[in-house]
């Protein structure tokens, strides 16, 4: 292989590893403020890339991206509110499937609101063939933006549950709900915040990844298991850590495509999650003393 | 008493599916026992799937791969023609023992195939050990992790089978022969075994049936209801749950298998769609409508809706339809609408006119 090669195919992982480590971001917010695994995160994926390609025939671009971001946070909320709000400590089971049945229900809202047709967004910079050079290898600047913008939105994450009021009555939920309940935190309210941030982020997500990777109204499944395999790989609940795992796996990917066919592409996240589930439940970088306290 | 108690739904049960096969008869409305046929079918994955999930309390994601596994390997064996390789030991071996049966295809060329009764062991038996090999890991999780091993699982035989050749890639596997149960019994789709091929559906969901039941009042049956209930508990108790587990995981896969090759052998063909995502869900769907620990409710429910939705009533909502069943049982209720207390609710109205008559008495007395 050559050194060019080697860094197109490292550029073609980490764009897709830095998507799949904010799906797992999506799960984790989710994860840690009420123990639920939300199966439909890939759909706000979809939902913002849908979404913002129907808004650009309105509006110049960054208004049509806000915009399917503002709706996508706004889908979450409803979800939140009246799927899950109201139920008094639902059984795990309950959980999975009602969170299922909401990513079926969102994908065929796509399906006939959209169609079956691949959608994509113009590029934001220049178009297909446009592509900077970066050590002999030709880049597209789209992936630039993917990049930037995801690592941004990590960034900018951790300092929000670091630093803002907000963000730490999240945190603190996490830990604690009760004794969050006790110091005055509406933990209700709490859990409708971790669903809009995480459909905020998954949405964004799928606006600057369209143009590269375009939309489908089944593009979600796909993502949430990868996703949700990064998620592992970090040790659940571990935001820092699953943008490492997100760059493992997109890596892994992209270089096994070289030597096994583009067919089989899925079929390696889903055996590296079965992998890691069977041998270190807790993820790579989770403690296994931490893991012998918590139920797999 | 008990036993006879046990049976007499699977009595009723067999003078219905006799009574509708008579009522279609009678009214030429015989194509509706080709969508019966393929319900039944169905139904005895969903009754697999209904011990696993409502006794034994094991989400699986996964079942659409089983039945794959099993609809795939007979399609492929009974399809796939052997005679290139005539000279190969593995062949001749195979040829001797019997498994191999000459045949003649669409344009008259001769063909060696596989037989569909050793078939239908090779591909019942492939998965129930891969459910064996891979159920001892997936099921020492738990919850999310186990729904999404399983799923996991169902996604990987989906990508092996729309990737491989042998298996058709996306156009899956066409013109399977019939399998001949015994001679002069046959499943497969020709026009004029429609009536006997619902019956053999039949019959093989209520030994289904018979088999579960029996499973499910006997000493197994109690430690799967121990496991569901409380794992620890039960482990505390000596149950050897991991084995239970296995176990039932392993049958509900068998049951999931077999229903593969008598549909595949049925439609003359299997195509990917079968190994989807969707699929599982779908079977999840039906046991949590029909209550999770209900094997009747389960039957019951598959046999409806997958008539309904073979029958296209729901067009092309089909899969929003299940979806949507699956959110609002979930939610409103999660024991299935046959224990929607309908009857409770009727009782305790009764109770309630009851005691304002006894309380009434005294006064008139």
């Amino acid at each position: 292989m050559s050194p060019e090669l080697f860094i197109q195919y490292l550029f073609a992982g980490i764009t897709y590893g830095i998507i799949y480590a904010i799906v797992a971001i999506g799960f984790n917010i989710i994860y840690n403020t009420t123990g639920i695994i939300n199966f439909a995160q890939g759909e706000f994926v979809m939902l913002g890339g849908m979404i913002v390609i129907t808004m650009h025939a309105f509006m110049p671009m960054p208004l049509a991206i806000a915009a399917a971001v503002l709706i996508t946070m706004l889908v979450g909320a409803l979800i939140e509110m009246i799927f899950i709000r109201w139920l008094e400590s639902p059984s795990v089971l309950r959980m999975i499937i009602i969170t299922i049945g909401i990513s079926i229900l969102a994908r065929e809202v796509a399906l006939h609101i959209w169609g079956e047709s691949v959608r994509t967004l113009p590029y934001f910079i220049g178009n297909e063939v446009t592509s900077v050079a970066i050590l002999g290898a030709r880049i597209s600047p789209q992936v630039l933006w993917v990049i930037g913008v995801c690592s941004l939105m990590v960034a900018g994450l951790s300092l929000f549950f670091k630093f803002t009021s907000l963000g730490r009555e999240m945190r603190a939920c996490s830990a604690n709900r009760r004794a969050a309940t006790l110091c005055g935190i509406n933990t209700k309210n709490m859990v409708t915040l971790s669903f809009m941030l995480s459909a905020g982020i998954g949405a964004m997500a799928g606006c600057v990844m369209s143009p590269i990777t375009y939309s489908e109204y089944d593009m979600g499944p796909g993502l949430a298991i990868k996703g949700f395999t990064v998620a592992i790989l970090g040790g659940l609940g571990n935001s820092l850590a699953a943008v490492a795992a997100g760059l493992l796996l997109g890596i892994i990917e992209a270089f096994s495509i070289s030597v096994l066919p583009l067919a089989f592409k899925d079929a390696i996240a889903t055996t590296i999650l079965l992998l890691i589930l069977f041998i270190r439940p807790h993820g790579l970088f989770g403690s296994s003393e931490a893991a012998s306290l918590k139920e797999f | 008493m008990n036993l006879l108690k046990r049976y007499i739904p699977v009595l009723v049960l067999l003078a219905v599916v006799v009574g509708i096969q008579l009522v279609t008869q009678v009214t030429e409305t015989t194509f509706y026992l080709t969508q019966l046929t393929m319900s039944a079918y169905y139904s005895v994955v969903v009754i697999g799937l209904c011990v696993l999930m409502g006794y034994g309390g094991q989400i699986s994601l996964g079942h659409a791969g089983f039945f794959a596994i099993g609809g795939y390997l007979a399609g492929a064996l009974t399809t796939h023609n052997l005679l290139p390789y005539k000279n190969n030991g593995m062949v001749i071996f195979f040829n001797e023992v019997g498994l191999l049966v000459a045949g003649k295809n669409l344009y008259g060329g001769s063909m060696l195939t596989f037989e569909p009764w050793a078939a239908c062991i090779i591909a019942v038996l492939t998965a129930g050990l891969i459910a064996f090999a891979i159920g001892g890991p997936v099921l020492k999780l738990k919850g999310h992790y186990l729904a999404m091993a399983t799923l996991g699982f169902g996604i990987i035989i989906f990508r092996v089978v729309l990737a491989s050749a042998y298996f058709g890639e996306a156009d899956g596997i066409s013109e399977v022969p019939g399998f001949s149960l015994f001679p002069g019994i046959e499943v497969s789709g020709s026009f004029r075994a429609r009536t006997l091929n619902y019956y053999i559906a039949w019959g093989m969901l209520i030994c289904g049936v018979i088999l579960l039941l029996n499973l499910i009042h006997s000493r197994v049956g109690r430690a799967l209801r121990s496991i569901h209930g409380a794992e620890e508990a039960a482990n505390a108790m000596g149950v050897n749950t991991a084995r239970y587990k296995l176990y039932i995981f392993v049958l509900s896969a068998v049951f999931a298998a077999f229903a593969g090759v008598f549909i595949t052998h049925y439609n003359g063909g299997i195509g990917p769609s079968e190994a989807g995502v969707m699929k599982s869900v779908r079977y999840v769907a039906i046991v949590a409508v029909g209550g999770m620990a209900n094997l009747w409710g389960a039957l019951i429910m598959g046999i409806v809706l997958n008539f309904l939705s073979l029958r296209g009533i729901f067009g092309s909502y089909d899969d929003a339809v299940f979806g949507l069943i699956l959110i609002v049982i979930m939610l409103f209720a999660p024991q299935g609408i046959l224990k929607i207390n309908l009857w409770q609710k009727l009782k305790t109205f009764f109770a309630l006119f009851a005691k304002k008559q006894d309380s009434g008495e005294p006064a008139e007395g």
